[in-house]
């Protein structure tokens, strides 16, 4: 499926974004979150529900550049494998 | 610009929610017509390539980051039917792994950044490629920024935090700041995101 060279490439450069580029990113709150804060409603926010990896952080790693890193390898590929599986699911059978 | 849960109300969400799934339930409907299974593989890593590209934030003013969203990327490469597919499964899993959005917020969330977005950006692109294809992908990756933001805004006030008039300035402001990056992020890979695409479809 990977034999093509270009979509073996971009599946690495995703992983080097989703890895390697991940622990630098800006850490300040997002446009929506800044404003929640300003006007007062950021208390509003709950957590219904424990996702296995937290604010992109891999439990149990207390180094904060590996924990984001490898949440960022984990997404990358899950997301692939997911959307891999639900394309098969929803494309033309010939 | 994921929404968490506690802050818009049940009826906003169950309203947004139940539009979302009928959008995607529309789009899966014309996926399995159009889209084709050797395209598979190109829908897989774009969509890994967005989830990697949305956890890059970026300072917009000090204070304030923003992240590409890419729906009017992944639009402008698939077609709006398969990007507001693929956004909704970035976004659920977003949601579901990495507690990034709310889970009853999830409708709502995928109603802005995957439906709002990805449909509204395409449609800015379709009506101006034809002048300008750099400005067409500019303005409609900007405008898939900006409006969902105004979704936003309005599912917040209609949530009853506050007025539309004192939020909609304060978050689409904001986001037409943020709107800038995703335009320059979407113009510095769509035509590459192309080419990987075409090349991909003769190597079967």
């Amino acid at each position: 499926m990977f034999k093509n060279k270009g979509i073996f490439a971009l599946l690495l450069l995703a992983l080097a974004v989703g890895t390697l580029l991940s622990p630098f990113a800006a850490s300040s709150p997002d446009g929506l979150e800044k404003v929640a804060e300003d006007k007062g409603f950021i208390e509003l926010a709950k957590t219904l529900f424990y996702a296995p990896i937290p604010d992109y952080l891999m439990p149990g790693i207390q180094n904060q550049t590996l924990a984001t890193a490898l949440a960022g390898f984990a997404g990358v590929l899950l997301t692939l494998i997911i959307v891999l599986g639900l394309g098969k699911l929803i494309s033309k059978k010939d | 610009m994921h929404i968490a849960d506690g802050i818009l109300s049940v009826p906003t969400c169950a309203v947004t929610g139940a539009i979302s799934a009928g959008v995607l339930a529309y789009s899966i409907k014309k996926s399995k017509a159009n889209l084709e299974e050797k395209q598979v593989p190109f829908l897989g890593v774009t969509a890994a390539f967005i989830f990697a590209a949305q956890m890059i934030n970026f300072p917009v003013l000090p204070g304030t980051s923003g992240h590409l969203i890419g729906a009017v990327l992944t639009a402008i490469v698939l077609g709006p039917w398969a990007a507001s597919i693929i956004m909704a499964t970035v976004l659920s899993i977003q949601a579901l792994f990495f507690g990034d959005g709310g889970i009853i917020a999830l409708g709502a969330n995928i109603f802005n950044l995957a439906v709002i977005s990805a449909f509204c950006g395409y449609f800015v692109y379709s009506k101006l490629k034809n002048h300008n294809e750099k400005t067409a992908v500019a303005l409609a990756a900007w405008l898939g920024v900006v409006a969902p933001s105004i979704a936003a805004s309005i599912e917040i006030a209609l949530s009853g935090i506050l007025p539309l008039a004192q939020i909609l300035p304060a978050v689409t402001g904001i986001h037409m700041v943020i709107g800038i990056g995703e335009a320059v992020i979407t113009l510095m890979v769509v035509g590459y995101l192309k080419k990987v695409k075409k090349e991909a479809a003769f190597d079967v």
